[in-house]
């Protein structure tokens, strides 16, 4: 297969040249090293097309895009026709009309034309472009190639391989977007196939864009496959409720239910492609665990009532807390999937309760940065400048599964650029990564220190206090060096940052860093809201207490807000602990409880597709939708839950009518901006030093806990195809050879594991990738809920 | 199943032909390699290969697929490909093919029961004033095979198998 490069290398030698080009009557004038059909595509004219991909490399393989060229022989295909000047082509004339059909005529050959039976019917380029330019009936009576059924994992469905053209979108896109090739065409001529390897599945956390650009129903999505037509579905916008970018979708629903999500162009955003987390976890809507009707604790269990007693009871339980306890000993805290609005209603009246303990950061641990953090932490730069920089350096992210469409933009940017990473685990980012430096949680301060420090004597400056016991490594001077080349660069804290109790050394550190070399630094986000949270106020006040302080000092009473504490806390045995403590918990919720699970009152909230709402991305960006369906059954948007409960309670001023209403009382989306900053001022933090603090007892090592890519909230975790990928299984206690000997650990037998007043037993993996002397325990899974904190130490015995 | 040191010594001269970077321009030769020290190429030895020069294996498999002089099946030990297209073909390609069915008790795409021969048809070799031709193993080409010189093939073959 011959995948051209050569229009950037053209653009590369004559760049400075603009060509006139006269297409159909029409004259455009384009950059040299442009392709007729770019120019074509310019002046709004279209050209058949099923291989050109405008954010794939030219194949020139289908042939459909044959225009006619005056001087040229033969008709050209246009999408690898390089422009020059003068160039008059035609893509109507008999000429090219007639090499249209022709190639139409070709690729039908083989063709099943079982458009009856086709999920693609309806939305197929092939159908489409077929009634312009194939003949109405075929001249070809011979035995038609039949291609075998592949099964490539639980997304993608390649059922009907006979239908696929040979296009290699589907190739490209898994070498070039998802950075690894997981599809090939094997075989030649009328024998190509497109296969996975031998025994192979798709695994790529981006896999269902090979669907959207499947020019026919060769690759159809599985969980959508034969559930509907697409002329059935109704449209609907809206965003993307699983990370901190905030992509836009189109959610596309039948019978007020949502049959499937397809990304929403945003090239500012998502571009045109959408993560598989934020495709396929509608399937969670509907799942039968959703809460349909309020319930009451009642014994061991819970029973089902009716909105008016439930709501009567928690407003009860509410004040009970506040008599014996005032109002300190109340504490929210919300999932930051929670809109802004959500957030705003359940921090004004926690307050109005008397409150100031209130908080949506739940898988923070370390909150030392609020009393001094001068504004809003973001990423510090905006989205689309992530795939321009010429450096950038990311500290402690799991930047595949975290954010699977900014690890994409980086990956672009790594075609030109440096890549460095910061990590504890030593996954492959499926990018070209210029320098990687993989050391045990404990030690990413020092790390990064060890960075800072090599920067400053490189540009001779003052070398920072916080950095000031690192001893830069060859690792540390080679990051320094690649940072301190290039033009743009931008320094990104991810979810291990998020999560460890060293966050506000790491943020210091990234801060010194960035001033040294003149970039700006930020977070890769954490929720779909997670700036927003701090936008509605939903962050504790004078006295208040935070996500990790609420538990730690438990306190009496405790409103949950769209959370499953086992799985959602950062410290979840903690959590539960307080929880069962409680007098009086209020959860408001879109599933049913799980077991062990302490709830006195459970109020159905709907999610994010059936209420009205916003979201802040983690640029800043504040992003409106409405609700796409009906809430399910009894369920209602959060907002008015709050609100009738704040009537309930007698706050009158929280009783708004309407959506808007309680937009007015946020900040405008411009003002956003103006608070936004990751600087921290003021307060001290020793610069970390090289030593372990786990030496200590033997079978203590450290902990090292992801968020697995399908585990990040309730909706994601009930998305059953999502739930039978590789990226589900529940969590092993994954080590290197040389710790688990230290354990006395062998691979396949199990260990136990403690922490704090928990433990668990798992099965024993090796895995290379894990520092020595830490495990890696996922979070977020029942098997691990009992735990501690992400990043703290564990004891490990065999078991 | 894997590679022998000392094929793996051959593989790191097909490598050394080419820019560092770009390792996966060896992939021909390396299969070439893999295939010559165990015959036929497995799905495990296209991952060893792919893993060896830092290849995606579906990569390696589209090579391997697209040549025909590849074995992805196994096949006997001495795999005789006769050339069947039309200039042999005028030739008494296919009189010389029969006989070689005849001779070894096989059709096309298939071994004999002690393993020795798979016969296999082909394309033009560009060697059709010479034909009836018989490329041997991919390498020994045997031209203007009258059905004594098939025989005296065979018979040498098998003495060595
Ligand atoms: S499966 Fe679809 S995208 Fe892939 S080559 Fe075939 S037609 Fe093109
Ligand atoms: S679009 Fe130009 S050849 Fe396929
Ligand atoms: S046709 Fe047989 S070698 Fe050319």
């Amino acid at each position: 297969m011959g995948r051209l490069q050569w229009p950037v290398r053209l653009r590369e030698a004559y760049v400075s040249q603009n060509l006139k080009v006269e297409i159909d009557g029409q004259t455009v004038e384009v950059p040299a090293g442009s392709m007729v059909m770019e120019a074509a595509s310019r002046l709004g004219l279209y050209v058949p097309h099923f291989c050109y991909h405008r954010k794939l490399s030219i194949a020139a393989n289908c042939r459909m895009c044959l225009v006619d060229v005056e001087k040229a022989p033969k008709p050209l295909p246009a999408c690898a026709t390089p422009v020059t000047d003068g160039m008059k082509v035609h893509t109507r004339s008999d000429k090219a009309r007639q090499a249209q059909n022709g190639v139409m005529e070709f690729l039908l050959i083989n063709h099943p034309l079982d458009c009856p039976i086709c999920d693609q019917g309806g939305e197929c380029q092939l159908q489409d472009l077929a009634v312009g330019y194939g003949g109405s009936s075929s001249r070809y009576d011979e035995a038609k190639r039949v291609v075998e059924r592949k099964d490539v994992g639980p997304l993608v469905a390649t059922e009907e391989m006979s239908r696929c053209i040979q296009c290699t979108r589907c190739v490209r896109f898994g070498q070039e977007i998802a950075g690894v090739m997981e599809l090939g065409m094997i075989g030649r001529g009328e024998h190509s196939e497109i296969v996975a390897f031998v025994g192979q599945t798709v695994d790529s956390e981006l896999s269902g864009n090979m669907i959207d650009i499947c020019p026919v129903g060769a690759l159809t999505s599985k969980p959508f496959r034969y559930s509907a037509r697409t002329w059935e579905l109704s449209r609907r916008q809206s965003i993307a409720a699983h990370d901190a970018l905030g992509s836009n979708v189109i959610v596309q629903v039948k019978q007020n239910r949502v049959m499937r999500v397809l990304p929403l162009e945003n090239e500012a955003i998502n571009e045109c492609w959408l993560s598989d987390r934020d495709r396929f976890s509608y399937q969670g809507l509907n799942h039968p665990d959703r809460l349909t009707r309020p319930m009451v604790r009642s014994g061991d269990g819970w029973v089902e009532t009716d909105w008016e007693s439930a709501l009567a009871r928690a407003a009860d339980g509410l004040r009970q807390v506040i008599q014996a306890h005032g109002g300190a000993g109340l504490a929210a805290l919300a999932s930051p999937q929670a809109t802004l609005e959500e957030l705003h209603l359940l921090q004004a009246l926690t307050r109005a309760l008397g409150s100031e303990s209130i908080d949506f950061r739940a898988r923070q641990t370390d909150f030392r940065a609020d009393a001094h953090r001068q504004g809003i932490p973001w990423l510090g730069t905006d989205v689309a400048s992530l795939s321009t920089l010429d450096r950038a350096l990311v500290v402690g992210s799991f930047l595949r599964k975290d954010q699977p469409l900014l690890a994409q933009r980086l990956r672009q940017m790594a075609k030109r650029g440096e890549i460095n990473l910061l990590q504890v685990i030593d996954e492959d980012p499926l990018m070209r990564v210029a320098n990687r430096m993989t050391v045990a949680p404990a030690q990413l301060a020092d790390a990064l220190a060890q960075v800072v420090r090599a920067v400053a004597e490189k540009l001779d400056q003052p070398i920072p206090p916080e950095a000031d016991r690192a001893v830069p490594g060859a690792q540390a001077r080679a990051i320094a060096q690649s940072l301190c080349g290039g033009e743009s660069r931008a320094i990104l804290l991810g979810s291990v940052v998020h999560g460890i109790a060293t966050r506000t050394e790491l943020v210091v550190l990234a801060q010194r860093l960035a001033g040294l070399l003149g970039s700006p630094f930020g977070h890769l986000g954490e929720g779909a809201n997670g700036v927003g949270g701090y936008i509605a106020g939903a962050i504790p006040g004078p006295g208040g207490r935070n996500a990790s302080t609420m538990f730690s000092q438990p306190a009496a009473g405790y409103v949950l807000f769209g959370l499953e504490p086992a799985l959602d806390c950062a410290n979840p045995g903690q959590a539960m602990a307080a929880l069962h403590s409680a007098q009086f918990v209020l959860s408001l919720s879109c599933y049913a409880p799980r077991p062990g699970d302490r709830a006195d009152v459970l109020l159905p909230i709907a999610p994010a597709t059936e209420t009205p709402g916003s979201f802040v991305n983690t640029e800043g960006r504040l992003q409106t939708f409405n609700a796409v369906v009906h809430p399910l059954a009894e369920a209602r948007p959060g907002w008015k839950v709050l609100r009738v409960l704040a009537t309930l309670l007698g706050f009158e001023h929280l009783a708004f009518d309407a959506i808007e209403a309680v937009r007015t009382a946020l900040p405008a989306a411009q003002s956003i901006a103006a608070r936004l900053g990751n600087t921290i001022e003021g307060g001290s933090y020793p610069a970390p030093s090289g030593q372990s603090d786990t030496n200590g007892a033997a079978g203590t090592v450290q902990r090292i806990a992801d968020v697995p890519i399908y585990a990040t909230d309730p909706i994601v975790r009930r998305a059953s195809a999502l739930q039978q990928t590789c990226d589900a299984i529940a969590p092993r206690l994954r080590a290197c050879e040389s710790t688990l000997q230290k354990l006395g650990l062998t691979a396949g037998a199990s260990a136990r594991v403690r922490q704090g007043e928990g433990s668990t037993v798992l099965a024993v993996e090796l895995d290379a990738t894990v520092p020595a002397d830490c495990v890696r325990v996922s979070a977020a899974h029942p098997d691990s809920a009992t735990l501690g904190a992400p990043f703290d130490v564990v004891q490990v015995e065999a078991a | 199943m894997s590679l022998s040191a000392d094929s793996l010594k051959r593989i790191d001269r097909e490598i050394a032909k080419y820019p560092a970077d770009q390792k996966q321009s060896a992939v021909m030769g390396a299969l070439i390699i893999a295939q010559d020290e165990n015959g036929w190429l497995s799905s495990d030895t296209l991952a060893e290969v792919a893993r060896y020069l830092g290849m995606p294996p579906v990569a390696v498999y589209e090579v391997a697929t697209f040549y025909n002089m590849y074995n992805l099946e196994p096949t006997g030990r001495f795999k005789l490909t006769i050339c069947t297209c039309l200039p042999c073909g005028l030739q008494g390609a296919l009189a010389a093919a029969d006989h070689i069915k005849a001779r070894l008790g096989i059709d096309f795409n298939q071994t004999t029961a002690d393993g020795c021969f798979t016969l296999k048809e082909g394309e033009c070799m560009g060697a059709c004033a010479m034909a009836p031709v018989v490329l041997v193993n991919n390498k020994r080409m045997c031209d203007r095979l009258s059905n004594e010189a098939i025989d005296t093939l065979l018979t040498e073959l098998k003495a060595k198998a």
